[in-house]
């Protein structure tokens, strides 16, 4: 079982370095695709089987299908005009990094003095019932229900601002569609029921 | 956990023999399609090679493996020769769930279960990889540097993604009544004497409707082959591939039909249940495989019979008919499921 975190655990890592190192947007987005797939191989090792499995198809099967998506649509070539023009930003990196790696430190400091205990107060289930739906969705119906509705709400409302962004670009389109000089626009692909 | 050398030896098995079962039935589906059309066309169809045709299977792959394997010089290496692996790998990573029968015995060796391994996530597994399946196909698209293969790419993974939606929610009505998303348990759940537990009868009806057309779209089959309109796009995604590499796009869209197929027998149409099947455990086998090859008897047919979708009428008929009608789908289950506990 080790020598599987490991594994997952440096093809995650080696990935990540991926998305950041890569000039071409569509190989970072493949990097951090593998990524989404380690970590869900090492939600698996935790017996976590129904977030891992849900790691996959949310991010991996269906953000990430989007993020590709766009990148191809764009047609983005590489991204290297743009770094000039945010110099600043080189210097805000050494202070986040720094505070990052804190954190980390702290979480690992706090982790390993007093041994980790999941559910935090009484005796740890099962390793065979710990991460499977039942649990996941009795505990998400009781304790955390408010976290939950809350999270719902939340969705709701990103999905109305994307209808009314979509909508308000449509009626653009059609007020140039109208205007009778208009050049013919460059290629664009009717995709998606937006458009 | 320990990991004990007698069940990895057993899987081990299990998956060599089931790994080339589906291919042998993958190959002969293939030409079955060809023979199918051929009836309903009216003509003869492939029958040369062997008895009715019979080897035109292994002729066939024959031809895959001898034919020049070009790689277009504009093309992105790396994405080109990587997008027929990772649709393929998935497609056939999905295996190892199947149920294809109940607990046997055989002679000399004991208890037997039909099936590589059961997964209390059995069902979120399938979709997770089906749901990675699409990466081969807009990678192709986006790797072959060709504006046919883009388009087909780009249409396939908005085509697959919508549709996706309303898979995922037409088998949750099935998951609710039977309690689990283990495959075996589901299939347990519907066991009735005459086929008469079948989640199809019990209530299901609407969810084995949504989820047959949509499985049909998300396997880029008539009538929803879009991204491979022959008419516009030449061949879509997979146009500028030649040989082997062509082959494995074949293989698995034909490896995403036989899953979907064995999706539905097991959600709706009972799995290996069926009479006698209780007195005689390899009955199930063929109860089972009867059920997936009318499913992709049904593909073939489709294909003969009807004409393609045009873009904008495959999207509003995803968005804004499926995806309701399974969402209503849900509420009726749960109504239904509510009343009689």
């Amino acid at each position: 079982m080790e020598i599987l975190f490991f594994l997952f655990g440096a093809i995650a890592v080696v990935a990540a370095l991926n998305v950041i190192l890569q000039r071409n947007p569509i190989y970072s987005a493949i990097g951090l695709i593998v990524t989404l797939c380690s970590l869900a191989g090492l939600f698996l090792t935790l017996s976590a089987q129904f977030i891992a499995a849900i790691q996959i198809i949310v991010y991996a099967g269906a953000i990430m299908v989007l993020f590709v998506f766009t990148i191809m649509l764009l047609n983005v070539r590489s991204e290297e005009s743009k770094v000039d023009r945010q110099k600043f930003l080189r210097w805000l990196a050494v202070p986040l990094f720094l505070a990052l790696l804190g954190e980390v430190y702290y979480v690992v400091r706090t982790v390993n003095n007093p041994p980790l205990q999941i559910p935090a107060t009484g005796a740890a289930p099962p390793a065979e019932i710990l991460g499977t739906v039942e649990s996941i969705g009795r505990e998400m119906f009781t304790s955390y229900l408010l976290p939950f509705e809350a999270t719902s709400v939340l969705i709701l409302m990103a999905i109305v601002g994307a209808m009314l962004l979509a909508r308000r670009e449509k009626e653009v389109d059609a007020a140039k569609r109208q205007a009778p000089t208009a050049e013919p626009e460059e290629e664009t692909v009717a995709i998606g029921p937006g458009h | 956990m320990s990991v004990d050398a007698g069940f990895l030896i057993e899987a081990l098995i299990k998956i060599i023999i089931v790994f080339h079962v589906v291919l042998i039935i993958l190959a002969y589906t293939v030409l079955a399609e060809r023979r199918v059309l051929a009836v309903i066309q009216n003509r003869l169809g492939p029958n040369r090679v062997g008895t009715f045709g019979l080897l035109q299977p292994f002729a066939d792959l024959l031809k895959f493996i001898m034919k020049e394997d070009l790689i277009p010089m504009a093309v992105n290496k790396y994405l080109y020769l990587l997008a027929p692996i990772v649709t393929l790998v998935p497609a056939f990573m999905v295996m190892i769930v199947y149920p294809f029968g109940p607990t046997v015995r055989i002679p000399y060796f004991g208890q037997v279960d039909l099936y590589v391994t059961r997964l209390n996530i059995g069902l979120l597994f399938v979709f997770a990889l089906t749901s990675l399946g699409v990466y081969g196909i807009v990678l192709a698209g986006w790797a072959s540097n060709s504006k046919y293969s883009l388009l087909g790419g780009l249409r396939s993974s908005a085509q697959m993604v919508s549709y996706e939606l309303s898979l995922s929610l037409s088998v949750i009505g099935a998951v609710m009544q039977s309690g689990s998303l283990d495959l075996v348990e589901i299939v347990k759940n519907q066991s009735g004497a005459w086929g008469m537990g079948w989640h199809l009868f019990w209530f299901q009806p609407i969810g084995f409707a949504v989820y047959l057309i949509s499985a049909i779209a998300e396997t880029n089959r008539v009538p929803f082959d879009l991204p491979e309109a022959e008419t516009e796009l030449v061949a879509g995604f997979h146009t500028e591939y030649s040989a082997m590499k062509f082959a494995m796009f074949f293989l698995a869209e034909y490896a995403n039909m036989f899953t979907v197929s064995v999706i539905a027998t097991v959600l709706f149409l009972g799995g290996w249940n069926g009479p006698f099947v209780e007195q005689l455990p390899w009955l199930g086998l063929v109860y089972f495989f009867a059920k997936v090859f009318f499913f992709l008897f049904l593909y073939i047919w489709l294909r003969a019979t009807l004409p393609r979708f045009r873009y904008d009428q495959l999207m509003n008929f995803g968005w804004k008919f499926l995806l309701p009608v399974a969402l209503l789908n849900i509420v009726i289950s749960a109504a239904i499921g509510v009343l009689t506990f």
